[in-house]
């Protein structure tokens, strides 16, 4: 049948369509594969959820100082996380930096994370550390009600996030509880009302959010600020850097905190661990080391229109915002905010996953 | 002289279309069919492969106990979900059915002006990525939202995959029954209708079968217009619970969900049969004439692209010249184009190779395993972008040691898994268009099976291999899930480097991504338009 084919006397289109990809695919090889080598050790791979503004520019200054190269790969964190699960002990992750809390516990429940080096661990309160000394905090944010002045006047506004189960809310309140920033807030008012007060609370927000259930945070800011919803929670920087993006003159909202203390008033913590099956222990340790560094901390404080809160190494934002020492969180820990499985189960319950 | 592959035919298998041949009616009785063994032979192994993600869905869900997985399954959020994916996917897959087909039979069939342009236009919209359209809708209006906005934006996104299955059925058709039909006094009508829809059939089936499949594993849109379904629930679950048993299990209820759609197209499909007056009638039917209704032809074409294509470039035009600050640095836009380029050629040429085996199997040999076999093929489809990408993942570290992870073969590889079935339905529809007779008698000649596959086969598919690469080549582009894990590090398709910048506020860099994205997509839809005219005296193109 080989002989055959010497006799076929015309290339048929097929044919030529495979010459050509095969053409295609030698040529292309770098814009396929890249030229990214993650094999030397003067290099390493990092797996980041955190937005890209701030991690590019950690990033470069990093490679600047050290010499090792660092090849990000960015997805939602907790899709890393997962990944991560699933690649085992053949994950090409060096390092994980995330957003929040919760995915870091995660991979630490697993085992899959190596213990940070101390001294990097010192240079960040160990409130805002992993109680196991498995990842180092880097930086944080916090949740804030957005509102539309124009829809609700502020004396109408509630001073505990308890009170957004009020009747009166109704149709004007916009919730994304899928969002990993609003299961901390689920915890807190589990953790200071019970388990029957929470539910009964979260049942009455979704009847008030009826129409107004978004995805994500995003849509909570533009959606308030468009007028559609009156009111949402979400972390501080949504509202900073929408302003960023759309300017001020087409903001038409504004933030406020609940009342000091209040269970819907959340620190919620971005940080970053080593994975277990790396190859390159050494050099993501210095990543860590300088994550928590004066120069990164000044970078995440700088205008690097991430608005998050630096947290380490004594530096203070430099974003025109409330400073992080002036805020006055609830109480709850890392170590009780976990993995969020109990904020899931009852949100569960409640009709709102 | 070994028999040839028609005899397999004496069984016809249930549901497939046959060719009527009353030649060989005699002759089959004395000769025993031959095995096709190499066609047997690679079919099961790409099913194989194609079930390497159901097979990953089993472990994982197996492995939180089916105890875990019925409490997750039967609990109320569940019902709701599921009357939502339900309605959602019969609304959508019926307006594309309609859209679709009565798209491509005023583009293929009648004089309406600029025929060669709609063909391009009436495509495109398939490769704008889902979370562009409704991004793009929902920063229009804010009652593009749920149910409403889902159906909406979904229609627009995917009426193509019934177009285009549809508009190469309506090309090749042989106008001699539609002759016959009407020097027999039936009513223009009547005859469109039994006659032109009944040859397309099984392309409209198949287009129809396409949007239901996708529509079940969809997610971006539904997420931007916050309509709840299965597959968002998925997500959910990975995203918020960090549970993948439990999305796993989920997931396999989505797979039972395209059963009963797999099924369903089953029955339409019902014994059609489509022939051709003759063999080798490769004549092209004389327009359709619409004389007045040129006008409402022209305005449902304008108002169709306007609002499928419209709606997102405008937006993204939009941001663009709004668009606030460069926050962010990325690949540079030709490296990302030529990158995606490069993903969809490759992908677009496995898949549809891949296609041909198993259509070739399935259209011409069928019979009762060999058509389960091809079915169990489209059940990927259904499955989430996300989960095939963790799959794969799973099975190269617990099988090849991380061995070719996260490198261009095996994202190659995934696109091909993800968006085999696009390029089945091309491939199948045009195959059993093909006259056999015409296999047959080069058969006969002495050409071998493998020659007469490429010299005869081949050729008389062609429009459909271009078809069938082309739906994946669109796909390609614009997927983002599993790319974002399959892909070399430090590599950014413009999907994901789109991505990057959308979820991060930065619209007026995420803009030119999408525009390039409808650019790069507009080349395979104008190869198709090219591909279909070459070579043929198109009287159409004389009126």
């Amino acid at each position: 049948m080989a002989r055959r084919w010497g006799r076929t006397p015309r290339m048929t289109a097929a044919t030529l369509a495979v010459a050509g990809l095969v053409t295609a695919a030698m040529t292309g090889c770098s814009a396929l594969s890249g030229s990214a080598s993650t094999s030397s050790s003067g290099s390493i791979t990092l797996y980041s959820g955190q937005h890209p503004q701030t991690t590019q520019k950690l990033v470069a200054a990093f490679e600047k100082k050290t010499g090792i190269k660092v090849s990000v790969r960015s997805d939602d964190e907790d899709v890393l996380a997962q990944q991560i699960v699933t690649e085992g002990s053949h994950s090409p992750a060096d390092v994980f930096y995330t957003e929040n809390s919760p995915p870091l516990e995660f991979l630490q429940g697993k085992g899959l994370l190596s213990v940070v080096r101390s001294s990097t661990l010192d240079a960040t309160p160990s409130k805002y550390n992993s109680p196991q000394n498995d990842w180092v905090g880097v930086s944080a944010r916090v949740s804030v009600l957005i509102y539309n002045p124009s829809v609700i006047s502020k004396s109408q506004l509630p001073t505990s996030v308890m009170q957004l189960a009020d009747p009166k809310y109704q149709g004007k309140l916009a919730l994304a509880a899928g969002e990993t920033d609003f299961q901390p807030i689920v915890t807190s008012v589990l953790r200071a009302h019970g388990t029957a007060a929470t539910l009964k609370w979260l049942s009455a927000l979704k009847a008030n959010a009826a129409g107004h259930l978004y995805p994500d945070n995003e849509t909570i800011a533009s959606d308030v600020n468009k007028g559609s919803a009156a009111l949402g929670i979400i972390n501080q920087y949504y509202w900073y850097r929408m302003r960023a993006e759309i300017g001020a003159g087409a903001i038409h909202s504004k933030i406020t905190h609940f009342a000091p203390h209040d269970p819907g008033y959340v620190i919620d913590v971005s940080g970053a661990a080593i994975l277990k099956s790396s190859k390159h222990q050494a050099a993501a340790q210095q990543f860590l080391a300088f994550l928590v560094s004066k120069p990164a901390q000044e970078i995440i404080g700088g205008h690097s229109l991430s608005y998050e809160y630096p947290i380490a190494s004594g530096v203070t934002t430099a974003a025109p915002e409330t400073p992080l020492s002036q805020l006055q969180p609830n109480s709850i820990t890392i170590g009780d905010l976990g993995t969020g499985t109990t904020a899931i189960t009852l949100l569960r319950r409640a009709g709102l996953l | 002289m070994t028999s040839s592959p028609v005899l397999d035919r004496s069984d016809p298998g249930p549901g497939e279309p046959g060719l009527h041949r009353p030649g060989y009616v005699a002759e089959k009785k004395n000769r025993r069919a031959r095995r096709p063994r190499a066609l047997i032979a690679s079919a099961v192994l790409i099913a194989a492969v194609l079930a390497l993600p159901l097979i990953f869905l089993l472990i994982e869900a197996s492995g939180s106990g089916a105890a875990a997985d019925a409490r997750l399954i039967f609990r109320p959020l569940t019902a709701e979900l599921l009357w939502n994916t339900v309605r959602l996917t019969v609304v959508v897959t019926a307006l594309c059915g309609v859209i679709g087909t009565a798209a491509a039979w005023t583009v293929e069939r009648t004089n309406v002006p600029g025929r060669k342009i709609w063909a391009v236009l009436v495509v495109v919209p398939l490769a704008i990525p889902d979370f562009v359209v409704s991004f793009g809708w929902a920063s229009l209006w804010t009652w593009i939202h749920g149910f409403r906005g889902a159906v909406i934006v979904m229609t627009l996104a995917v009426y193509p995959l019934v177009y285009l299955p549809v508009a190469a059925s309506l090309r090749g058709t042989d106008p001699g029954q539609e002759e016959v039909a009407r020097s027999l006094g039936s009513s223009r009508v009547r005859t469109f209708v039994r006659i032109t829809l009944g040859q397309a059939r099984g392309a409209i089936l198949g287009g129809c079968l396409l949007v239901a499949m996708v529509m079940l594993a969809e997610y971006g849109a539904f997420e931007i217009v916050g309509y709840q379904t299965f597959t968002t629930e998925i997500f959910t679950e990975i995203n918020v619970a960090f549970s993948l048993p439990a999305a796993c299990a989920l997931a396999l209820v989505l797979v039972l969900l395209s059963l009963i759609v797999l099924g369903a197209e089953g029955r339409l499909r019902g014994r059609g049969r489509v022939s051709r007056s003759g063999a080798l009638a490769q004549r092209v039917s004389a327009p359709y004439r619409l004389g007045k209704g040129k006008i409402p032809a022209l305005a449902g074409l304008v108002a169709l692209t306007g609002l499928s294509l419209g709606v997102p470039v405008g937006s993204a035009i939009y941001w663009m010249t709004s668009g606030g600050h460069d926050s962010l640095t990325g690949v540079s836009m030709p490296s990302a184009a030529l990158t995606t380029a490069l993903y969809g050629l490759l992908s677009g040429g496995l898949a549809t190779l891949m296609a041909l085996p198993v259509a070739v199997l399935a259209v011409r040999h069928p019979g009762r395993a060999r058509h389960f076999l091809e079915r169990s093929t489209y059940l990927v489809l259904a499955v989430p972008g996300v989960v095939i990408a963790l799959a794969l993942s799973y099975f190269t570290e617990h099988y090849l040691g991380g061995f070719g992870y996260q490198t261009a073969p095996l994202l190659i590889l995934a696109y091909a898994i993800m968006f085999f079935p696009l390029a089945l339905v091309g491939v199948k529809a045009s195959l059993a268009r093909a006259p056999v007779s015409l296999d047959e008698v080069a058969r006969s000649l002495g050409q071998p099976r493998l020659a007469v596959l490429l010299r005869v086969t081949l050729r008389l598919t062609g429009p459909g291999l271009v078809a069938a690469f082309c739906l994946v080549f669109l796909s390609v582009i614009t997927e983002l899930t599993a790319t974002l894990i399959l892909i070399p590090t430090g590599v950014q398709t413009l999907a994901s480097q789109f991505w990057v910048y959308e979820t991060n506020l930065s619209y007026g860099q995420a803009a030119p991504f999408a525009l390039v994205m409808i650019a790069v997509a507009a080349i395979p839809s104008w190869v198709l338009g090219r591909f279909f005219d070459r070579g043929v005296a198109d009287p159409r193109m004389m009126t």
